[in-house]
């Protein structure tokens, strides 16, 4: 309870601090502090299980230590991130203390996201992390792309949306007892009513837009190639991340008992994305929309979670969260540093700046999956889950195959910074 | 009346928006088809809540029943909000295009 209600409160000092602060950097040295405070009260939370408010849930929220282990997990990340990237979000535009705000209350619906019980809580806690989302993906207000990127999100958002009420109300209608509770929607072993199989196959279809999953991840490229680089960022791995959490939690409390039946289906669904995600991205020019498409790709692996559905497979998905959001918003916030988005842009970044460069080359090689770093080991931890699982051995093997596609685009950038020659006019400014 | 007839109507609400996000051109439109499945949505819950409160297995705990027009009202709560939001992000794009129409927006594609 602490992360939510401290998240939202601090939403709105931050708010009401952005009338009152005149200095530009001041927003984030207080975001930063405040994000800090919550990481301490979400941490004592986890220790005694002791809330600072005392709120009746009536069940509809669970604070077990495993949820509370991953709201941990994805502040620090955002931590991380305020400190990596707090000049760069400075430079977006005039409202700075706004755009704290907004990122607060997608944290806040990322904590209820991650802790829900009820579909109701499941519904609202999308809504507040989409809504902000919507807001900052179009806060480059004069850009015609972050224009064009904001309203293609905000149709697709709310499209997807109304998809997900559907299947939370065909669930309410198909179960016995009438309840929202995740856990009693489905009642024994009998074979699945049609109004369960449909409302379980359209929260299928809107929780993959929500994450990206192939088929339904063509908006992706598009929304995360327009927005700001600094909200991409946020948004590709932040987000992306808890929204996972998210879908696991749902089907693996609502479904998991009928695991079998719906397992195909997620089938269908990891080898498109990895196959889509990873094709695709072979071919782009542009480093932010081969980000996009690679964010498509590692979505495959997240996946993986959803097939195995086990014990392990969560805890991979957790390490896998932090892994790949760790790298990805390292390399965007290299990225941002760097003006030309093209693979040309990199050219000869060795040369120049040794450090970002070996630094951008640990990142890109955590994203491949090349042993010894983080990437290696959630990749391992999700495929072992996999084949642990027993069924499908050969989504194994392609996923492997994938993942040595996308060792081709990702060494494409190395190969730039290191053996291109450093170009006349070079794009990127002196740190 | 029976469920059936509900359900009926709401599907035909439903497959209308999304005919029309996917047909129309218009962003506002395509934005009132959306509302429209909101809403069709909310038929639905209100249908089923009262579909359950005759039942025999949910007399025992009736708050189940009024859970579901609870979750109307949040429903219609959340589409204001994403209403003020889409309307101005619809409007940001008037000022800056003059139209809004989604067939401009193709920037992205090159």
């Amino acid at each position: 309870m602490n992360a939510i209600i401290l998240t939202a409160t601090w939403g709105v000092v931050m708010m009401l601090g952005g009338a009152f602060i005149k200095s530009k950097s001041t927003p984030k040295y207080l975001a930063i502090t405040g994000l800090v405070l919550i990481i301490i009260a979400n941490c004592i939370q986890m220790n005694n299980g002791a809330s600072f408010f005392t709120v009746d849930v009536k069940n509809m929220l669970v604070f077990d230590s495993f949820n509370l282990t991953f709201i941990n997990v994805v502040f620090g990340c955002t931590l991380l991130y305020f400190l990596l990237n707090g000049r760069d979000i400075e430079k977006v535009g005039e409202h700075v203390s706004e755009y704290f705000a907004l990122l607060f209350f997608i944290l806040c619906g990322i904590a209820i996201i991650s802790t829900f019980n009820s579909l109701l809580m499941l519904f609202i806690g999308i809504e507040i992390v989409s809504i902000p989302l919507y807001i900052l993906t179009g806060s480059d207000k004069r850009n015609l792309k972050s224009n064009e990127a904001a309203l293609k999100y905000f149709l697709m958002g709310a499209f997807s949306t109304g998809i997900m009420l559907l299947g939370i109300a065909m669930l309410y209608g198909g179960s016995a007892t009438g309840s929202f509770f995740i856990e009693n929607i489905i009642s024994g072993n009998a074979p699945m009513p049609p109004l369960i199989a449909a409302g379980l196959v359209l929260l299928l279809v809107s929780m993959s837009f929500k994450v990206s999953a192939a088929p339904f991840h063509f908006w992706t490229p598009d929304v995360y190639d327009g927005a700001p680089t600094v909200f991409t960022s946020f948004m590709a791995t932040i987000v992306k991340a808890a929204a996972f959490y998210a879908f696991v939690r749902l089907f693996e409390n609502a479904f998991g008992s009928m695991h079998e039946q719906w397992q195909t289906l997620i089938v269908i669904l990891t080898a498109a994305t990895l196959l889509v995600g990873n094709l695709t991205a072979v071919f782009q020019q542009s480093v932010k929309r081969m980000l996009a498409y690679s964010s498509i790709a590692q979505a495959g692996f997240m996946l993986f979670a959803l097939f195995a559905l086990s014990n392990m497979a969560k805890e991979g998905l957790v390490l896998y969260a932090a892994a790949y959001s760790l790298a990805s918003i390292g390399i965007f916030a290299i990225l941002v540093r760097i003006r030309d988005y093209t693979i040309d842009g990199f050219n000869g970044l060795a040369k120049q700046q040794p450090v970002l460069a070996i630094t951008a080359t640990i990142f890109l090689l955590s994203l491949t999956g090349i042993p010894l770093t983080a990437g290696f080991q959630s990749k391992f931890y999700m495929l072992m889950a996999a084949v642990q699982n027993g069924h499908h051995t050969w989504l194994v093997i392609f996923a492997v195959l994938c993942a040595a596609i996308s060792a081709y685009y990702y060494f494409r950038v190395i190969q730039a910074m290191f053996l291109r020659k450093v170009p006349e006019m070079p794009c990127w400014p002196k740190i | 009346m029976e469920i059936q007839w509900y359900i009926g109507l709401a599907a035909a609400l439903f497959c209308i928006g999304i005919v029309g996000v996917l047909t129309r051109r218009n962003s506002i439109i395509i934005f009132m088809c959306i509302e429209l499945m909101f809403n069709a949505v909310n038929l639905l819950l209100v249908a089923f809540s009262k579909m359950h409160a005759a039942s025999a297995a949910v007399q025992s705990n009736p708050s189940v029943v009024s859970d579901a027009q609870i979750f109307v009202f949040f429903i219609m709560v959340v589409a204001a909000a994403e209403v003020s939001v889409g309307l101005a992000i619809i409007v940001m794009l008037y000022r800056n295009t003059h139209s809004v129409d989604v067939n401009f927006l193709n920037r992205l594609k090159n």
